[in-house]
């Protein structure tokens, strides 16, 4: 069976595989960048947290992922088969490029503007709303960008643990030993990757300052 | 060595001096045997046991080479440093006794490069100071145009351009502006011409000095530019090592027999052919 006679028999299938990626990626996503970002802020003034939280973040991005899955099934309330385990694991990977951008985009401001912002008597809160963030939101949003591109991927692993998604035909295929039913899975997560990478891309272009 | 420390006789603001003032009241700023160290540790030592104070109105000049500690005094003036033992007074009162926003909200602060922020408008940054202190905006606006006529900006042209669609000339012209505009009694410069090719430099040298006459603030600038500093000061004090090692008017200045002065005479010799 040639790849296009699959895709063509089974488009609702994969639609539906495909909308349910996304609703995936995109839940795990506001969760990354709702710790994220505020943890990035957080950790700023604070070395001793900063070490702790990156460096724990470090350690997530380095378990394999199918690993990552595994480990997590046994732990109780996050854990077990399904779609919220799926989504803690999709979190703690996105979460290292959002914090450390967060991170970098915060302190890697001209230190002559800080110098002024500070010299000219605004507080600490007014610096980091109104002039830090403001300036790094451009490289926040650039490790946004990487970690949905690292989501999108890692989701598919996820139907290993009956998460669903695209990895559902992938795992599918691999078993069947099929290249038409893996590709029906690997295209469309594919071409997630490269719209949400463009997409991303161009509002990161419309938030930079010059 | 003490300059104007304890002896006020000695005549340390003769400017000043007619008025019968008992005390600090016509001195904006006043160091009092004040040290800096990094961290408190007397092996980096910053500035030692500097004392002088700046009289109302008066342009002070701290003149010195790179890591001489002149930017330290002047962080020590609106605190963004806090003397490791002495007393900064500003306006009366020792900074350790002001709240810092306050202090900071009353002085003008111009550095090199002007430390505009990119992503604010030439008007933005201007009006600053006065959005933290919630001016209301037909007060700021028309300040804002006020303050770019007053660096010789057109208003019309200038205040919805962003920093960086300006020359560094008009860059630290915005950054003078910025630092006027809640009328600070007090502006504290750091090498605000530093970073000017020759001819902006010495245009803007001369227009500030013009402009500091008329708005009879209190000011200390920075510089290691001696020409600057003899063109601008009411008072030059050289720095070296931390350490004041003179004190004197810029008349006076040239005349001091000290090997340091000596070093920044020398340094303008080669431009003596120069227009002033």
């Amino acid at each position: 069976m040639s790849p296009w006679t699959f895709f063509v028999e089974h488009r609702a299938e994969i639609l539906a595989a495909t909308a349910n990626h996304l609703t995936l990626v995109l839940i795990a996503m506001a969760f990354a960048v709702a710790i994220g970002v505020p943890l990035g802020m957080l950790i700023v003034h604070r070395p001793a947290l900063r070490n702790l939280t990156l460096g724990l973040a470090s350690i997530f991005q380095t378990i394999p992922s199918l690993a990552l899955f595994g480990f997590l099934i046994p732990i109780p309330f996050i854990g077990g088969i399904g779609r919220r385990t799926a989504i803690v694991a999709l979190v703690l990977y996105a979460l290292l490029p959002i914090l450390r951008n967060t991170y970098v985009g915060l302190t890697g401001i001209d230190p002559a503007v800080l110098e002024a912002a500070e010299a000219m008597g605004m507080t600490q809160s007014q610096i980091l709303w109104r002039v830090r963030l403001p300036l790094a939101r451009a490289v926040i949003l650039a490790g946004i960008r990487t970690a949905t591109i690292i989501t999108i991927g890692v989701a598919t692993i996820a139907a290993a643990i009956g998460a669903g998604g695209l990895g559902t035909f992938i795992f599918r295929g691999v078993a069947m030993v099929s290249d038409a039913v893996i590709l029906a899975g690997a295209i469309p997560a594919a071409l997630l990757a490269i719209a949400a990478d463009l997409l991303l891309g161009w509002l990161e272009r419309r938030l930079k300052i010059s | 060595m003490h300059y104007h420390g304890p002896s006020r006789e000695r005549g340390v603001s003769t400017e000043m001096n007619a008025k019968t003032a008992p005390d600090n009241a016509d001195h904006s700023i006043e160091f009092r045997n004040v040290t800096y160290s990094l961290n408190g540790s007397p092996s980096r030592t910053i500035v030692s046991n500097v004392s002088f104070s700046v009289p109302l109105a008066n342009t002070l000049v701290l003149l010195g080479r790179s890591g001489s500690g002149k930017t330290t005094l002047l962080k020590l003036v609106n605190r963004l440093l806090l003397p490791s033992t002495g007393q900064v007074v500003v306006r009366g009162r020792p900074t350790s006794d002001w709240h810092p926003i306050r202090l900071r909200r009353s002085i003008g602060y111009v550095i090199q490069e002007a430390g505009l922020f990119p992503h604010f408008t030439v008007a933005e940054n201007i009006a600053l100071v006065p959005s933290l202190e919630k001016w209301d905006s037909s007060r700021t606006a028309s300040r804002v145009d006020e303050l770019l006529t007053l660096v010789g900006l057109d208003p019309a042209e200038y205040r919805d351009r962003r920093p960086h669609q300006l020359s560094g000339g008009q860059r630290q012209r915005v950054g003078v502006a910025r630092a006027l505009a809640a009328d600070p009694p007090i502006l504290l410069m750091d090498e605000p011409f530093g970073a000017l090719d020759p001819v902006t430099r010495a245009e803007l040298q001369r227009e500030f000095s013009a402009l500091a006459r008329r708005l009879g603030k209190t000011i200390v600038f920075v510089t290691h530019d001696l020409r600057e500093a003899l063109l601008l000061a009411s008072r030059i004090i050289l720095l070296e090592k931390g350490r004041i090692v003179a004190s004197a008017t810029p008349q006076e200045f040239p005349r001091i027999d000290h090997p340091e002065v000596r070093a920044f005479t020398a340094s303008l010799t080669p431009l003596a052919g120069a227009p002033a």
